[in-house]
């Protein structure tokens, strides 16, 4: 298996006028390779949700879409921090920090890492002071 | 429920309409948030039938609807949304129309037309 396809996007900290645009171009050019529309929905909304967080909760930092030929989807969102102090209670549904500005957004059901989870097939997520990695990966279903 | 019926027992402005509201298309479901990973974990089936109905008046209901695939967005309260997030509405294909009814109002009236909830 090897990697076809890969780009890295930038996401920058409090940028909220641009918020889910590297989402919707990482949408469009699946869409464009010709990835199914049951796929692209999944990563899609856990692109959108891993971006959101980045922006609202982190100091922004990098996407990255990876296509293997055998049509695996990977998506590594690393951001530069300042952390998930604990993780196992970050993942329980309904538990946000989220504050006002992000409430504004529309954003702070804590819901998001829960999403992202269950519409991932592989999920991976360290964090640390010096940033979280969450590491997806994607194929199509039965 | 087509959509332009949907307008109609809104009294809703229609800010934005892309192909598919024209065409005969039939919507059966409604998910009504204003908080929009509720809506990113809730609508998983047939995007295509269901219609956000939120107060969120930024680009994030259209960039949700955008990576959910949905095709109709209703604001309610009679809230205004400018320009910019209108011209992105109308280039990713999706139809917004804004009702001054509240949320409240707004899933009474499509419940009683018979449109149900996201299964
Ligand atoms: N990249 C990140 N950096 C730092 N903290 C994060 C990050 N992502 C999530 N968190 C923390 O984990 C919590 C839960 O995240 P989650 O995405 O599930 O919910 P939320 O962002 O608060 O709300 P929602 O995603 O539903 O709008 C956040 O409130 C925040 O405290
Ligand atoms: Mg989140």
């Amino acid at each position: 298996m090897s990697v076809i396809y890969q780009k890295t996007y930038n996401v920058e900290k409090d940028d909220y006028a641009n918020a889910g645009l590297v989402s919707s171009l990482i949408k469009q050019s699946l869409r464009t390779i010709g990835v199914s529309s049951a796929v692209s929905r999944r990563v899609a909304v856990a692109v959108y949700e891993a971006e959101i967080n980045m922006i609202i909760h982190a100091y922004g930092g990098t996407i990255t879409l990876e296509i293997s030929d055998d049509g695996a989807i990977r998506l590594i969102a690393s951001d530069l921090g300042p952390g998930i102090p604990d993780i196992q209670k970050a993942l329980t549904p309904g538990f946000s920090t989220a504050s006002k500005k992000a409430m504004e957004l529309g954003f702070g059901a804590g819901m998001g890492l829960p999403n992202i989870k269950r519409n991932a097939d592989e999920f991976h997520i360290e964090s640390s002071p010096a940033g979280t990695v969450l590491d997806l990966k994607f194929q199509e279903r039965e | 429920m087509k959509a332009e019926d949907i307008a109609k027992v809104l009294k809703a402005k229609k800010l934005s309409l892309s192909g598919e509201y024209a065409l005969d298309k039939e919507y059966s479901m409604v998910f009504a948030t204003d908080l929009m990973s509720d809506a990113l974990a809730m609508i998983q089936k047939a995007p295509e039938e269901t219609v956000l109905l939120t107060g969120l008046c930024n680009a994030q209901s259209l960039r949700t609807a955008q990576m959910l695939d949905l095709e109709l967005v209703v604001i309610v309260r009679g809230k205004e949304l400018n320009e910019e997030v209108v011209r992105m509405g109308s280039d990713l294909g999706i139809s917004i129309l804004a009702t001054p009814f509240t949320m409240y109002e707004a899933c009474g009236i499509l419940y009683r037309e018979g449109m149900r909830s996201v299964s």
